[in-house]
């Protein structure tokens, strides 16, 4: 059963992923792709009528994981702390920006929202895979399974006590950022026309190379800090498949932007991630926060819930999940297509 | 105050606090719109549907104050009640992940919808939209009021071998005794806030003078609305939560009535400032008996004082508990009496022309939202020194890894920008209702629509031409 919601969790999150991160993508290319008053108004009505759905995979995984796993969420977000808060902040002050810049005529109006657009989508991006760099490292779990990670300390992986931030994890946030650039602007692009459309294509185009050059030297750099993460392909070789996943999806983004297939370019950045998640959960299992100790790391089996409860979730779960893909193919099918500009929206 | 679970308290005080400003006015809100878009395809009278425009308006910008202000809510469990979250995270966070899958993700889909799709997609649509956006939100009220009230009420769980509590009856936590009273009155209390301040806004446009047609609208449907709710806040809702707590949690009765000394036949207190020192009212206005009857419907009933609760099963802020319970029924009453004088002024079709009594209407905006903050500072003061009453003592939930000045940072911080967005929420809605119900166009009712529609901002971005 914990096995079973490791994987409906993991889910959760890389749907997250997969769609708030095409938002936040069309948020960091935003300065550079939109030039006028209305390019910034496409880029919004693109996102607009789907970010807050998008971000709802965060809050409902927040809460999956808080009733399947209680001890991991609660050592994981009391030992955060800092860096969470943060991310609430900059979570809430997007998405003002996106809301708000529409609902006043006043060129600074316009630019004051914009730039918080773009630093806040950015940051986002670097914060949230600086996460997942933290969760690959490791922290300092004491033998209650306690910690408190400030926010950096000498910026090296290896430190005893490391911080939020060091260079593994600031690559990780950089290979997060440029990700996420790929995922939007190849989303923009399908939304887009004309020369909007082509800034955000080759936006695409070197955030594909970008994204090639850090994953190669992140996954490197990964297996040279933690070479037991190696040890789960050796023995379950099966498991390639996930890492082949994302090869694949960078391939097909290369033959797709070369091609401006942009849909299909779309779908392969999706592909990509989904093969970057996937391992990344493959890797770690059954370990959720691993320990500089490796005795003290938390384990699906030491956080989670009793099992009558996570039977129960199960039922409500898969209903509540049917229901939201429901609405999620309803309102992608409703404002399919490219942004016609609406005089009255955003 | 300088330690971290007091701290966090105060945090996760003030940004609920705030927090529920919103969300009490869009459930509100959204059971207008939706009246409002059914009688419009009821009677096909074009203004009906203007004013729904409008009200989605308004809608949208509370929305979003009310999203981004509750997302740090969700996450603030873990992160600064982490004992609390691994205790008893099994049972309560079934409610909030329910809430999530269930009316988060309804909300967002529809309000895109209800505020874009009315041109494209036609009215029948659009009226699906306000229904579903207003399900959503309460079903989102639904689950929250039923995570309070496990806290409230914990039942359904069994203690667990290696610490905390586990589920051990679903039915039982979602039908749990607590959550009919307080369901009830907790959405009695966001139509109330719903209701007065469109009243109150029908009464600004007649007193301007301005789009005199809506504001009648307005006035109608926030009179009538506003007369029944508060009506149903004092009977049944509020007297029902009134006998559940004297029936279940004693210390948060005596102490938001301010009853020190055990009495049969206790009186209700009107007026009066607890002295918590002395162990007694100063200055009371008390009418005898009445507690003991509203409580237990004897006259002679016994009441529990404060002086048979041993103190470490006191609230600890019993003159706080006492002063909110009372603003709470104090203004509550006070809409009451307006809501039936306006009713009978719009019955005998005076209201319109009745300045004093528009000026009452409108004066009164801002006390639903008060009663609302001081009913649920009612509920949460008088559940101390309990987090989940009778289980788990407030001062053992907290993180133990996070220290007083790292929830005092981001207290500020929250502080600093919530403040901001006060701003900007005023900016926004004075703006909106001085541009008026006209201004709001059929497609999407959310952005510039008086204003040169073209772009505003191309003019500056020639001027500023990079080179
Ligand atoms: C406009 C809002 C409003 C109005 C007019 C009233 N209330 Fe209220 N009251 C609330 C809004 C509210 C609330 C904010 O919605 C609370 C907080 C928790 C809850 O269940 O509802 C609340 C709580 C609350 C509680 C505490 C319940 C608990 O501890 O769980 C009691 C006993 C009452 N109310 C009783 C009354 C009575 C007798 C009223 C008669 C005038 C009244 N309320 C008017
Ligand atoms: C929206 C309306 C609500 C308001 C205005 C409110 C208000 C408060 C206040 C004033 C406190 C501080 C009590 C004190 O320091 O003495 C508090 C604490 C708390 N409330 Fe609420 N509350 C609300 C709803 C909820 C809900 C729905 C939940 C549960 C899901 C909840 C859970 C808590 C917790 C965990 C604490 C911290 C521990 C404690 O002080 O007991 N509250 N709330
Ligand atoms: C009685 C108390 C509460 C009620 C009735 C309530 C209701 C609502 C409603 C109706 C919304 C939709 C937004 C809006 O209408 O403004 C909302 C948003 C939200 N609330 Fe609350 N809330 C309450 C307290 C809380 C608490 C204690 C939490 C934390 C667990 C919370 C978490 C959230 C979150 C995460 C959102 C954002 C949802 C989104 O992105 O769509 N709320 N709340």
């Amino acid at each position: 059963m914990p096995t079973l919601w490791f994987i409906l969790v993991g889910f959760m999150l890389t749907m997250y992923v997969l769609l708030d991160g095409f938002d936040l993508g069309a948020g960091a290319i935003a300065p550079f792709a939109a030039r006028t008053n209305r390019d910034h108004r496409i880029l919004l009505q693109a996102i607009g009528p789907v970010w807050d759905g998008n971000e709802v995979w965060l809050i409902a995984a927040g809460g999956t994981l808080f009733f399947t796993f209680p001890k991991l969420y609660a050592t994981s977000f009391s030992g955060f702390y800092l860096p969470l808060m943060i991310v609430l902040w900059l979570l809430m002050l997007r998405g003002l920006s996106i809301e708000l810049r529409g609902h006043f005529p006043s060129p600074l109006w316009g630019q004051f929202w914009d730039g918080l657009f773009f630093l806040g989508s950015a940051l986002l991006a670097i914060f949230l895979g600086a996460a997942v760099g933290n969760v690959v490292r490791g922290v300092s779990l004491d033998q209650q399974g306690r910690f408190f990670a400030p926010l950096w300390t000498d910026f090296d992986p290896r430190s005893p006590t490391p911080g939020i931030l060091d260079w593994y994890t600031i690559l990780i946030g950089l290979l997060a950022l440029s990700t996420l650039v790929l995922h939007g602007a190849n989303f923009i692009a399908v939304k887009t026309t004309a020369d909007l459309q082509q800034r955000t294509q080759r936006i695409a185009r070197l955030a594909l190379v970008s994204t090639v050059l850090l994953a190669a030297i992140s996954t490197v750099a990964t297996f040279w800090l933690r070479p037991v993460l190696l040890d789960r392909f050796a023995s379950q070789p099966l498991g390639a498949i996930f890492p082949l996943l994302a090869i694949a999806g960078l391939a097909t983004v290369g033959y797709a932007r070369w091609a401006d297939r942009d849909l299909l370019a779309l779908l392969a950045s999706g592909g990509y991630i989904l093969g970057i998640m996937s391992s990344t959960a493959f890797v770690l299992y059954p370990v959720v926060l691993p320990a500089v100790n490796p005795a003290n790391s938390l384990t699906i089996t030491n956080t989670a819930a009793p099992t009558y409860g996570l039977t129960v979730g199960l039922i409500w779960w898969g209903i509540g999940m049917v229901l939201a893909s429901i609405y999620l193919l309803v309102i992608y099918r409703l404002f399919r297509g490219k942004v016609q500009l609406d005089e009255s929206g955003y | 105050m300088n330690d971290a679970a007091t701290v966090s308290r105060l945090q996760f005080a003030f940004t609920v606090g705030y927090h529920y400003l919103f969300p009490q006015f869009t459930m509100g809100l959204a059971f207008l719109i939706f009246l409002l878009k059914t009688l419009y395809l009821r009677t096909k009278n074009e203004q009906y549907n203007q004013a729904t425009r409008f009200a989605t308006k308004i809608f949208a910008i509370s929305f979003i104050v009310g999203v981004v202000t509750g997302i740090p809510l969700e996450f603030q469990f873990g992160t600064n009640w982490a004992e609390f979250s691994s205790f008893a995270g099994n049972i309560i966070a079934q409610l909030l992940a329910m809430e999530g899958a269930f009316a988060f993700f309804l909300e967002s889909a529809f309000l895109g919808l209800l505020l874009f799709g009315e041109r494209r997609f036609g009215q029948r649509v659009h009226w699906l939209a306000s229904l579903l956006v207003f399900v959503g939100t309460w079903s989102s009220g639904f689950f929250i009021v039923a995570a309070n009230s496990w806290l409230q009420h914990p039942v359904g769980f069994q203690p667990q071998p290696g610490g905390g509590i586990a589920l051990t009856d679903y039915g039982a936590i979602l039908f749990n005794p607590w959550v009919g009273p307080q369901y009830l009155h907790t959405m009695t209390g966001a139509t109330i806030t719903g209701a007065v301040t469109m009243a109150g806004l029908g009464a600004y446009y007649l007193l301007q003078g301005q789009h005199r047609d809506y504001g009648q609208i307005f006035l109608r449907l926030g009179v009538t609305v506003g007369l029944i709710a508060t009506i149903i806040a004092l009977f049944p809702s509020g007297d029902w939560e009134g006998q559940q707590v004297a029936r279940l949690q004693p210390a948060k009765l005596a102490g938001m009535e301010g009853v020190f000394t055990t009495e049969s036949g206790s009186g209700i207190v009107l007026i009066g400032q607890p002295d918590v020192e002395l162990q007694r009212l100063d200055n009371p206005i008390v009418v005898p008996n009445l507690l003991s009857f509203l409580t237990f419907h004897r006259w002679n009933a016994q009441v529990i004082g404060l002086d048979q609760i041993p103190d470490d099963q006191q609230p600890d802020n019993i003159a706080f508990l006492y002063y909110a319970y009372h603003i709470m029924v104090g203004l509550g009453t006070i809409m009451l009496g307006v809501m039936l004088l306006a009713a009978l002024l719009l019955w005998a079709r005076r209201l319109y022309t009745s300045r004093w009594a528009l000026w009452l209407l409108l004066l009164i905006v801002p006390f639903p939202f008060i009663a609302n903050t001081a009913g649920w500072f009612t509920s949460e003061l008088g559940r101390q020194p309990w987090l989940i009453y009778g289980l788990l003592r407030t001062t053992d939930g907290d993180s133990t890894v996070v220290s007083s000045g790292n929830v005092l940072f981001t207290l500020l911080g929250f502080m600093g920008i919530y403040a901001l967005l006060w701003c900007l929420f005023l900016l926004l809605m004075l703006r909106e209702i001085t541009h008026g119900p006209e201004a709001a166009t059929a497609a999407g009712t959310h952005g510039v629509t008086t204003d040169p529609p073209d772009d505003f901002l191309d003019l500056d971005d020639t001027a500023l031409a990079k080179p």
